[in-house]
């Protein structure tokens, strides 16, 4: 039995069985660390020595315990934009290469509650900014299926954990794809849920009202228990909320679902193989019972330019913490600085603390909102943010859930979209419209494609994940 | 396309310094997306309220207690005198 095989599911039986410990299974996966983190870089920081020692007390709870929580003992990475409490915390940045987490986030505390085992940090574009982890201030992460490729982004680290059998699931964000990108180059799944459905407490804050965290894993069951585990109110978030749906034993019947395939995903601009994988995947559902239906989302490509408003501009509040005052990077620690005053502390530090796209993003977020361009670019935005809404609320009167590709393009090489903003952009194009509206969507691997992977996108109802699950399942058959 | 004097206009609204050497390149990303951008104007949304949360959000209020010391995060600071964050002169 290779150990690092093994689902979540699979684990938790052998851990009960007491076919291998904790401790064999945490080390099986800093042996494929140690092995292939190095050509991959999804890692930016390990916690070897806790991770073991959080081993040894899952070992001592099944030991003494008939049951235990299915995360016991379950290896899992996390992105570095998350804090884990004494770990660094560094978003890919230098603006916080330094910066020691001083509390667990939410969800951190949901997994070390289950006695799940964290390894590390794994890599992402700087502040989660970017859909190809090129951005990291510490180096690419690679995808493992083709190494000249990317790995997909903002969570690209996460992706390639699971993908390179470097962590058996791991937690991302996605504020625009960047769970379901990632997901969805390195051939595993990814969930964004909801949002509101997991708490963002301690996630570091990039575009509020778009932000949620999420697990990455191997299989659509694995997701289903990693969402179970993180998923519910916190009184640290206040948009968190307690969803009434049933994760478990509700009623799924593949012959009552109707899939809906918005014709506006399938135009110019797809890459051919892509939709032909995506197409013989949608006809499969077809094949086993449920109903495929045509529906119109009309605003579909208005969706990527409002977003890329509204992003930069939350963006462009949120990042202004980082001043050199509190924490982080400051240019009054460098001696050959030639500050004066207070304005160039702020200046020069987070000049020099921030990469390219964080400024780009925080300069247009300053222009998107300064005084006199409001009304022509946030305002409309938000209206056309409404607008697309409109669309998924029309489509969803007569499906149960809608289909798409989770992107146009297979990954692409290392290097090719890194000095054209725009068109690395373009990339999220079918992704950034479900944080708009704030919907639960799935990337699921399609069986038949060839050596690099793609990804199909199954999108919900709010708070609907549990149906998600059930139909993403079909597809891993 | 924007200038170079926008550009530099809202780097310093940002409180961010951006080098002459980056100027040019900026200038020629930011003018790209606000072109794109652009295609926005084309959506009727006279009719249209904005919406600026997926939710329908309530202000939540408690209490606000200490439920742990400053410390911690004091450390975090780059300069400090007791307990407090010392920062550059803002007036001259």
């Amino acid at each position: 039995m290779i150990l690092t095989d093994l689902t979540i599911l699979q684990a938790h039986q052998g851990l009960k069985k007491k076919e291998f410990s904790a401790t064999e299974l945490c080390r099986a996966y800093f042996n494929n660390i140690e092995s292939t983190n190095k050509e991959i870089f999804a890692f930016l920081a390990l916690r070897e020595d806790r991770a073991l020692s959080e081993a040894k007390k899952a070992d001592d709870l099944i030991a003494c315990a008939q049951d235990f929580p299915i995360l016991t003992g379950i290896p899992i990475a996390v992105k570095d934009n998350i804090l884990v409490e004494g770990t660094k915390c560094t978003a890919a940045s230098k603006m916080l290469e330094n910066y020691v987490a001083p509390y667990d986030a939410t969800v951190v505390k949901k997994l070390k509650k289950q006695g799940a085992v964290i390894l590390g940090k794994t890599n992402l574009d700087e502040f989660a900014m970017g859909s190809s982890t090129e951005n990291s201030w510490f180096g690419p992460t690679r995808n493992p299926n083709d190494l000249t490729r990317v790995p997909g982004g903002s969570s690209g680290g996460s992706a390639a954990s699971v993908a390179g059998k470097m962590a058996l699931a791991a937690l991302g964000s996605d504020t625009g794809g960047s769970i379901r990108l990632p997901a969805s180059f390195c051939g595993v799944v990814g969930l964004k849920p909801t949002y509101g459905a997991v708490s963002r407490f301690g996630l570091m804050a990039f575009a509020s009202s778009l932000d949620q965290i999420g697990p990455i894993t191997k299989t659509v069951e694995d997701a289903k228990i990693v969402f179970e585990a993180i998923k519910g109110k916190d009184k640290m978030d206040s948009t968190s909320v307690e969803s009434q749906f049933p994760i478990n034993n509700f009623q799924f019947s593949i012959k009552d679902l109707r899939i809906g395939v918005p014709k506006e995903y399938f135009v110019k601009g797809i890459d051919p193989e892509v939709e032909k994988i995506i197409g013989a995947a949608i006809k499969k559902y077809g094949e086993v019972g449920a109903e495929i239906i045509e529906v119109s989302l009309p605003h579909t490509e208005y969706a990527l330019p409002a977003y890329y408003i509204i992003n930069p501009s939350e963006a462009s509040a949120n990042l202004a913490r980082y001043d050199g005052i509190r924490y982080g990077y400051s240019e009054v620690q460098n001696p050959k600085s030639k500050i004066q005053n207070l304005l160039d502390v702020y200046m020069e530090t987070r000049g020099k603390g921030f990469g390219a796209e964080v400024r780009r993003r925080i300069m247009l977020g300053t222009y998107a909102l300064s005084s006199g361009y409001y009304e022509a670019y946030y305002k409309r935005a938000q209206k056309v943010r409404t607008k697309v809404i409109e669309d998924f609320n029309n489509a969803f009167k007569k499906v149960d859930l809608i289909f798409t590709p989770t992107s146009p393009v297979l990954p692409f090489k290392i290097g090719e979209k890194i000095d054209d903003p725009l068109a690395m952009y373009l990339v999220d194009v079918y992704t950034v419209s479900i944080n708009l509206a704030g919907l639960p969507a799935l990337s699921v691997p399609c069986s038949g494609a060839g050596k690099l992977p793609v990804g199909l996108q199954i999108i919900g109802k709010p708070f609907e994940e549990n149906k998600i699950f059930e139909a993403g399942k079909i597809c891993e058959y | 396309m924007i200038t170079k004097e926008e550009v530099q206009h809202i780097a310093a609204l940002a409180r961010l310094s951006i080098t002459k050497k980056e100027e040019g390149k900026f200038r020629q990303d930011l003018s790209a997306i606000l072109d794109y951008i652009e295609k926005l104007k084309k959506v009727d949304i006279t009719e249209t309220k904005e919406t600026s949360h997926p939710l329908l959000v309530k202000n939540i209020f408690r209490k606000d207690e200490v439920a742990k010391t400053a410390q911690n995060l004091l450390k975090q600071a780059p300069v400090t005198q007791d307990d407090y964050i010392k920062v550059k002169s803002i007036l001259k």
